[in-house]
């Protein structure tokens, strides 16, 4: 085991496959650890994308501006027009940074020897979605008055007067309640599972490749696949939890008539 | 056969006066159930969603985006399935 535990150069305890010591700042609220680094990390990435083909002026993007650029353009396209319509433009750039964060902070997953998505903790996945919980409560009050949104989100229009009294109960707690839970929990849990994926197939290929070559093979296969389905999992993620804000700000801004 | 019974019977003794056992089983039996469910659900969104895709081309842009929507919802429950089997888990 090496002194740091940071690189991915040798397999922890598999209790401890998701929890890394710190390494800075012991017992202090700042304490840092693999996650937080890697979340530092995405997070200058994120800026430094922006800032850098933001600095670039020029009509035609070269180089970085075209990444985010188009960035920006699956966000507008994809995400905002789809669900929010041309009133949700102004959004745009709060999406497009939301998911190029996710993105870089899941992407650790298969980079070597970093190996470690920052989102299989729970701790920034929660903290997003109550973000989310609070700009779209923010926006309901803000288009449709309080007790416009209160109404237009427990008593859905097109309901039998009888049964509100089972839908409102039920819409209370998915509006209110299921949807930051599910919001995290989905991102988190992918991460999760996606992790603990490629741990087995690298401790089985490794195992097997000490006591027989030739049994590796299949696992090692498999290895490899199971990275590139995790890059696609961790673009989809990213593109779900934004896709899902802006779902829940569109219905915000417009309720269902 | 008899004693085939017999040691079930021994191991599920040993299983109920551990209680470790039990809950590993009760987790895997538990995330096993949560996924039925969202199993059948993902794959009735995702060939609805290439039905109509292939009905109409020209909006399947619209449809991938409803069908990843879609997805997520019913991925929900199973993701929660296993949420259970890692706080379940001994």
């Amino acid at each position: 085991m090496s002194k740091l535990n940071l690189l991915a150069l040798d397999f922890p305890p598999v209790s401890h496959l998701f929890e890394w010591p710190d390494f800075a700042f012991h017992g202090t609220p700042l304490a840092m650890n693999k996650t937080v680094l890697i979340y530092l990390f995405a997070f200058a990435l994120t800026l430094g994308l922006f800032l850098l083909s933001g600095s670039k002026k020029g009509l035609v993007p070269r180089g970085i501006s075209h990444v985010a650029e188009g960035g920006i353009n699956f966000v507008e396209d994809s995400i905002v027009m789809q669900t929010m319509g041309a009133e949700g433009k102004k959004y745009v750039p709060f999406l497009t940074t939301m998911f190029f964060f996710i993105f870089f902070s899941n992407i650790f997953e298969v980079i070597p020897f970093i190996q470690f998505p920052a989102n299989a903790r729970m701790a920034v996945p929660i903290a997003m979605a109550l973000m989310v919980w609070v700009i779209y409560n923010f926006l309901g009050v803000k288009n449709q008055g309080f007790f416009g949104y209160i109404k237009n989100s427990l008593f859905p229009p097109g309901v039998p007067k009888a049964l509100y009294i089972i839908v409102t109960p039920i819409e209370f707690f998915s509006v209110f309640i299921i949807r930051p839970l599910s919001l995290a929990i989905r991102l988190w849990a992918n991460m999760v599972a996606g992790h603990l994926l490629l741990v087995t197939f690298a401790v089985l290929s490794a195992t097997l490749w000490d006591s027989t070559y030739v049994g590796a093979v299949a696992p090692a296969a498999m290895l490899t696949l199971m990275t590139g389905f995790e890059i696609l999992v961790s673009f989809l993620q990213a593109f779900i939890f934004t896709i899902l804000t802006a779902v829940y700000m569109g219905g915000a801004i417009h309720p269902e008539h | 056969m008899l004693s085939l019974i017999a040691s079930t019977i021994n191991i599920l003794a040993a299983a109920v006066t551990e209680g470790e056992g039990l809950k590993a089983i009760g987790a895997g039996l538990g995330y096993g159930l949560a996924a039925i469910g969202p199993g059948v659900g993902i794959g009735i969104v995702v060939g609805a969603a290439i039905d109509a895709m292939t009905r109409q081309p020209e909006s399947a842009g619209t449809a991938r985006t409803t069908m990843f929507l879609g997805i997520a919802f019913t991925e929900a429950l199973a993701l929660i399935g296993f949420v259970v089997f890692i706080l379940l888990l001994p």
